[in-house]
C-alpha cells in the first residue's frame, strides 16, 4: 500500500482506505473517494497540490489530504 | 403547497452541472434573489407557467452530497424534508454520470418524487460516452430527461415531466438504494432504538442512516430528542461502527454502478480531451502562473480602458448634471436645503454610481471565468501560497480584484465554499490597496519625498500586503484556531460560457449592490455631510472638526493635528475625499498648492505615517456595507472595523518612530 501522494503521473491505483476526521472523509466520499474507486494520477510535481482523475472527474487536492488516502498500486 | 394552484419544484444538483443555466432558462426574469433565512447562502426562486398551472421553482444550493458538511447541504435537505416540494428536479452531468448520481442516491430516500435532468448530453458524447436515458430510467424507477440546457434542448420535455409527476395520478416507484449487506443489521438496530423519538417531519429510516454516517446535525437533534440512557444505547452502537461512513458512501457508489451498467458505454481509455490538453498549461506550476498573470493583466486593462472613462462620464454627465439641475430647481429654497440635496444626497448617489462600471466589469469577468471552468484552475495554482495565510486558493482572485476596488473583492468571496475561508477573505479584503487609496498616495508622496516618491508608493503597497499576510496568519491562528477546510476541489470540464447566465448574474449582483449598499452609502454620506457643516456652516467649526480635535491626542503620537484626523474621517465616504477635505482645511483647494502647503506644515515622518494609516485605515462605507452583507453579521463587521483601526494606528505610530529615528 502507498499513499496517493506517492503515485507518479500516469500511474493508477485503487483506493484501499481513507484516514482522517469525519468532516474531511465526508467531503472526500462525496467527490468519489471511497474504497474500491479507481484513481489515475494526472499531475504530481512532488510538492504542492496534485490532480487526479477518478469517476470521470478531475479532482485537485492538497498534498496533506492525498497522504491520507491509502492506495493499492495497479 | 399552501396554495392549491401553485406547484413547488425544488432544483437540486452538484456544482458545475449547469443548474443555474437551467434555472434561468425556466424562469427568465421572473426570479427573486435573496438569502436563506438566517444564512448568507444565496436563495433564488422563480416562477413559470405551463399547462394552466403556476410552478414555483426553488433553486437549492449546489452540493455534492446531503451529509451536513456545510450549511448548503443542511439547507438543501431541510427544504425537501420540511417544505415537501411537489417535485425535486436533480440536474446531473451526463459526462460525470457516476459521481453526479451520488446526489440522486442521497435524494431518493427523501419524501419527494425525483426527476433526473440528464444535462450536458453533448459534452458526454464529445467525451465518448454513449448513454441510453430510457435504460437509466428503467433502472432508477424515476423519470430521466436527457437535455442540453445551454442550447435549450430538452427543456420542454423536462417541464412536461414535471407536470406529469406533480399530478396526483402519478405513481412514484423509485428503486431506492439500499445499504450494503454488511451494515444492514446495524441500521436495523439503530432504527429500532430510535423508533418513536424521531421528530416530525423527519423520515425515521433516513435519520437512522444519517446517524450511521455520523452526520453532526442529525446526531445533535437525536441526542436532544431522546432520553439519556436510550441515547447511550444508540451511541454505543454507533461507536462500534465508526467506519460506517465509508461503508454507506461506497454502498451508494456500488448502487450507482449497478444503475448505469446497462445504460452507459464508456469511452476507450487513453483518449485525451480538450480539458486535459488545456490543463497541461493552465495547472502547470510555471505556465499556470503566467496564464493567470495574463488574465489578471487583461482584467485591469479592461478596467482602465472601459471602466475608468465610464466612471468619468457618469461623474460629469449624471452626477454633475443632477447637481446642476437640483441647484437650479432649488434656487428659491433655503441654502441649507439645496446644500443638503446637492452636497449630501447627490454626493452620496455619485459615490454609489461611480462604483457601477468597475463592479459590472468585475462581476462579468468573475462570472465568465467561473462559467468557463477556469476559476478552479486559478485556485489550484495559487493554493500553496494562500494556504500560508489560512486562506483557500479560491480566495486569490477576489482579493486580487481588490486592487481595483475592495467592493468586488468582498462580493467575490462568495465563490469560496468553506465558510471560514470565505469570512477570512472578507475580513482581509479591505487591506488590499484599492485605486482610490493609491490616488491619495500618488497625490501626496511627490511633495514630501520628491524622487523617492515611487519607491515610497511601492513600499506602502508592500507594507499593506505584509500586514494582510500577518493579519491572515494571526486571525487564522487565534480566532479560527488554525482550523482549515481540506483542499479538495473539482476541476470541472472547460466549456463555452453561457452569456445569458453571466448577464443575469451581473444584473442581479449589481442590482443587489445598488439596493442594499446604496441605502447605507447614501445615509452615511448625508450624515457625514451634516456633521461637516453643522452647526455653523463651516467645516472648521463643525461637529466633525470637534470630533477631529477630540481625537487629536491619538494622532499626536504620529505628529497629526486635528485636520489630518478630520481628513481620515471623511475618507470613510470615499478614500479620495481626504484630499478634498484637506484642501478645505488648509485653505488651498485641491490643486498642487495643497501638497506643498502640507510639506511645509508637517515633517516627512508625519506624512509617511499619514500615508500608512490611510493605506490600512477603515475602508470606505461601500466596502463596509458589503462586508456586512456578505458576512451576514454586524459583529464580524464591527470586529473588522476595530481590527483595521487598531492595525492602522499601530502601524502609523511604529512607522512614525522609525522614520523619526531614521532622520526623516
Amino acid at each position: 500500500m502507498v499513499a496517493l501522494s506517492a503515485l507518479h503521473p500516469g500511474e493508477q491505483g485503487v483506493v484501499a482506505e481513507l484516514l482522517g476526521g469525519r468532516g474531511v472523509l465526508g467531503r472526500m466520499a462525496s467527490l468519489g473517494f471511497t474504497p474500491g474507486a479507481k484513481v489515475r494520477m494526472l499531475q504530481n510535481f512532488g510538492h504542492g497540490p496534485l490532480i487526479v482523475l477518478l469517476r470521470d472527474t478531475r479532482v485537485a487536492l492538497g498534498r496533506g489530504e492525498a497522504r491520507k488516502v491509502r492506495m493499492l498500486r495497479k | 403547497m399552501t396554495d392549491e394552484n401553485i406547484i413547488t419544484v425544488a432544483l437540486a444538483g452538484q456544482p458545475n452541472v449547469g443548474k443555474s443555466t437551467l434555472f434561468n432558462l425556466l424562469t427568465g426574469l421572473n426570479q427573486h434573489v435573496g438569502n436563506w433565512p438566517g444564512k448568507t447562502v444565496e436563495r433564488k426562486e422563480g416562477t413559470f407557467a405551463f399547462n394552466g398551472a403556476t410552478y414555483r421553482l426553488v433553486d437549492l444550493p449546489g452540493t455534492y452530497s446531503l451529509t451536513a458538511n456545510s450549511s448548503e447541504e443542511v439547507i438543501a435537505r431541510d427544504f425537501i424534508i420540511k417544505e415537501r416540494p411537489d417535485v425535486v428536479v436533480v440536474v446531473v452531468d451526463a459526462a460525470i454520470l457516476e459521481r453526479s448520481l451520488y446526489l440522486v442516491a442521497e435524494l431518493m430516500p427523501l419524501p419527494a418524487p425525483v426527476i433526473v435532468a440528464l444535462n450536458m448530453m453533448d459534452v458526454a458524447q464529445q467525451e465518448g460516452f454513449r448513454i441510453e436515458p430510457e435504460v437509466l430510467e428503467a433502472a432508477l424507477g424515476v423519470k430521466v430527461v436527457p437535455m442540453v440546457a445551454a442550447r435549450n434542448v430538452g427543456v420542454r420535455e423536462l417541464v412536461r415531466a414535471i407536470d406529469t409527476v406533480a399530478r396526483d395520478s402519478y405513481v412514484y416507484t423509485p428503486k431506492r438504494p439500499k445499504i450494503r449487506a454488511d451494515h444492514r443489521d446495524v441500521l436495523a438496530k439503530i432504527e429500532a432504538l430510535i423508533e418513536g423519538y424521531v421528530p416530525q417531519p423527519y423520515p425515521q429510516d433516513w435519520v437512522a442512516l444519517k446517524l450511521l454516517e455520523g452526520d453532526r446535525e442529525i446526531t445533535r437533534m437525536m441526542r436532544e430528542c431522546m432520553p439519556d440512557e436510550r441515547w447511550e444505547a444508540v451511541h454505543d452502537v454507533l461507536r462500534a461502527h465508526d467506519d460506517a461512513l465509508m461503508a454507506v458512501a461506497s454502498g451508494r457508489y456500488e448502487w450507482i454502478g449497478r444503475m448505469i451498467r446497462a445504460a452507459v458505454t464508456r469511452p476507450k481509455a487513453g483518449q485525451i480531451g480538450l480539458t486535459e490538453r488545456l490543463d497541461r498549461w493552465a495547472t502547470h506550476p510555471l505556465w499556470g502562473l503566467l496564464i493567470l498573470a495574463g488574465i489578471l493583466g487583461l482584467i485591469f486593462w479592461l478596467t482602465y480602458t472601459i471602466g475608468a472613462p465610464l466612471q468619468d462620464m457618469l461623474n460629469i454627465y449624471v452626477v454633475s448634471g443632477l447637481a446642476e439641475l437640483a441647484r437650479a430647481g432649488l434656487a428659491g429654497a433655503p441654502t441649507w436645503l439645496s446644500d443638503l440635496i446637492v452636497d449630501g444626497a447627490i454626493g452620496g448617489v455619485g459615490a454609489v454610481l461611480t462604483f457601477l462600471p468597475i463592479l459590472v466589469i468585475f462581476f462579468a469577468v468573475m462570472g465568465a471565468l467561473e462559467d468557463i471552468g477556469y476559476m478552479a484552475r486559478a485556485a489550484y495554482v495559487m493554493d500553496g501560497f494562500m494556504h500560508l495565510m489560512g486562506l483557500h486558493g479560491k480566495s486569490f482572485l477576489p482579493l486580487f480584484l481588490g486592487f481595483g476596488c475592495n467592493v468586488p473583492a468582498v462580493l467575490g468571496a462568495r465563490v469560496i465554499e468553506s465558510r471560514r475561508a470565505r469570512l477570512l477573505t472578507i475580513l482581509l479584503a479591505p487591506l488590499i490597496p484599492c485605486t482610490a487609496r493609491m490616488a491619495v498616495v500618488a497625490f501626496l508622496s511627490p511633495a514630501f519625498f520628491g524622487s523617492a516618491a515611487t519607491l515610497v508608493s511601492w513600499g506602502l503597497v508592500l507594507l499593506a500586503l505584509v500586514v494582510l499576510a500577518l493579519s491572515g496568519v494571526l486571525i487564522n491562528k487565534t480566532i479560527f484556531r488554525g482550523q482549515r477546510a481540506a483542499f479538495i476541489m473539482e476541476l470541472p470540464l472547460y466549456h463555452l460560457p453561457n452569456w445569458r447566465t453571466i448577464g443575469l448574474l451581473v444584473w442581479q449582483r449589481s442590482l443587489a449592490f445598488l439596493k442594499k449598499a446604496g441605502t447605507l452609502i447614501l445615509t452615511v454620506s448625508v450624515v457625514v455631510w451634516a456633521l461637516s457643516v453643522l452647526p455653523g456652516g463651516e467645516i472648521e467649526t463643525s461637529f466633525l472638526a470637534q470630533i477631529g480635535r477630540w481625537l487629536e491626542p491619538a494622532g499626536r503620537l504620529m505628529g497629526f493635528d486635528w485636520r489630518l484626523m478630520v481628513a481620515l474621517l471623511t475618507s470613510f465616504i470615499a478614500k479620495e475625499n481626504s484630499i478634498a477635505t484637506m484642501g478645505v482645511l488648509f485653505g488651498t483647494g485641491e490643486e498642487a498648492g495643497l501638497a506643498e502647503t502640507m510639506a511645509a506644515t508637517f515633517p516627512a515622518s508625519t506624512a509617511l505615517a499619514f500615508l500608512v494609516v490611510q493605506m490600512l485605515f477603515v475602508p470606505c462605507v461601500a466596502t463596509v456595507a458589503v462586508v456586512r452583507q456578505e458576512s451576514g453579521s454586524w459583529w464580524w463587521t464591527l470586529f473588522n472595523l476595530g481590527f483595521l483601526l487598531a492595525v492602522s494606528w499601530a502601524a502609523g505610530v511604529v512607522i512614525f518612530w522609525l522614520a523619526g529615528m531614521g532622520g526623516l
